[in-house]
């Protein structure tokens, strides 16, 4: 297959080698080279994905969602409400309303949740920056295993039948419909749309990609061959819940967070336990839990926590066995 | 006018106050800008996703910082 990112190594290759006048074969070199190429490649990326994803998003809007998943139970609605969550990024702050929004249109708690954990897990510039850095197959493992985290964690939680651990205020509130707008948009607007979210997201990540690419550059340079597959390889059947444990409460920004592990699996930690690792940051967070006490009973968050994370340990095993 | 400006406190619910400000400060025009961080009050005007924008009980934006010119369409 033709590689379509050669121009970006021949311009990575020239600054280093010509320009800045680093000779090759250094720790150095080896450094710099994969910053300026990483850097290039996840910003190219970041830009055509999120373009495609948020003009795909102007059809989808979570009142749509609303009506769409009310009232339905069954496996196929879990797998619904977990693509619908990979293409509907929300902030943290907006967990709150889109939970009680959701339970309000009758949409089961189960089905709310598979909804829920796929959103943050599946983001189009995570996986941006999964494609620029471990490669389309990583990526597509990574993409399709979070929808399936998001459909089976969601099942599980509505087999556990934890309405009653739902606070109590969230069934008397009442979701008004002021919020409808049926005009259709044109071409040009959704264009527009999809534009701005562009520059909304480059803008707010750029730094941290930058920051991540360059400690997993450095560490690309100067840590020794081989020093993680020593420590954390797949004969150490803790690495994957100790990765886990250690991303859960993690609350960092993922961009940042995906080149460093670039890097460590460059020195050999499996590319399992790495996926876990970041499966572990993106889906759940300290902040977001505060959060969702609002609305969540302890009881309902730990088994949250509980079964996202056991899905994930799992994850990271299966995939360090057939990758 | 009543401009009401609907999000639980998020970094870009802050940015919305103050862009919307900043365009009634320029273009001179009076209005009474409301925060509105009421969870049940922001759910009964059927907005999900924060921050949303709603100016004399109408939903104009939902779910991102409003731009400029959005803006002054709203308030002339």
């Amino acid at each position: 297959m033709v590689d379509v990112f050669y121009p970006l190594q021949w311009i990575a290759d020239k600054l280093v080698y010509e320009v800045l006048g680093i000779a090759p074969d250094t720790h150095l070199a080896a450094s710099v080279n994969f910053i300026i190429y990483d850097v290039l490649k996840i910003l190219i990326l970041l830009v055509v994905m999120i373009f495609a994803i948020s003009y795909i998003r102007t059809f989808v809007t979570p009142e749509k969602t609303r009506r769409v998943l009310g009232g339905k139970t069954g496996l196929q609605y879990h797998l619904l409400a977990s693509l619908l969550g990979a293409v509907t990024p929300f902030c943290s702050c907006s967990s709150v309303p889109l939970f009680i929004g959701f339970v309000e249109a009758g949409i089961p708690l189960g089905v709310t949740f598979s909804f829920l954990i796929t959103s943050p897990l599946v983001n189009e510039a995570a996986v941006a920056a999964l494609w620029a850095t471990l490669g389309l197959k990583a990526t597509l493992i990574y993409a399709v295993s979070g929808v399936l985290l998001g459909v089976f964690g969601g099942y599980i939680i509505g087999l556990m039948k934890m309405e009653k651990y739902v606070a109590d205020f969230v069934y008397k509130i009442k979701v008004g419909d002021q919020n409808k707008k049926p005009e259709a948009l044109s071409i040009k607007e959704r264009t527009a749309i999809a534009f701005d979210n562009v520059k909304d997201i480059v803008e707010k990540v750029w730094l941290y990609v930058i920051i991540g690419v360059t400690l997993g550059g450095i560490f690309h340079g100067y840590a020794p061959e081989g020093i993680l597959a020593t420590y954390a390889g797949k004969d150490n059947l803790l690495a994957v819940p100790i990765a886990v444990i250690i991303g859960v409460p993690l609350y960092s920004n993922v961009m940042g967070m995906i080149p460093i592990v670039e890097s460590l699996i460059g020195k050999g930690l499996p590319v399992g336990t790495a996926l876990a690792f970041l499966m572990a940051v993106t889906a759940l967070s300290l902040p977001e839990m505060i959060i969702l006490k609002k609305v969540l009973k302890n009881e309902l968050i730990g088994a949250f926590v509980l079964v996202v994370s056991l899905s994930i340990i799992f994850t990271g095993y299966l995939f360090n066995i057939i990758l | 006018m009543k401009i009401e400006i609907l999000g639980t406190g998020c970094s870009k619910c802050k940015k919305t106050k103050e862009v919307i400000e900043k365009v009634l400060k320029n273009e001179g025009v009076e209005a009474e800008v409301v925060k509105i961080e009421d969870i049940e009050k922001i759910l009964n005007y059927g907005v999900m996703i924060t921050p949303g924008v709603v100016v004399d009980g109408e939903v104009k934006l939902v779910g991102k910082v409003p731009d400029e010119k959005d803006i002054k369409k709203w308030i002339s």
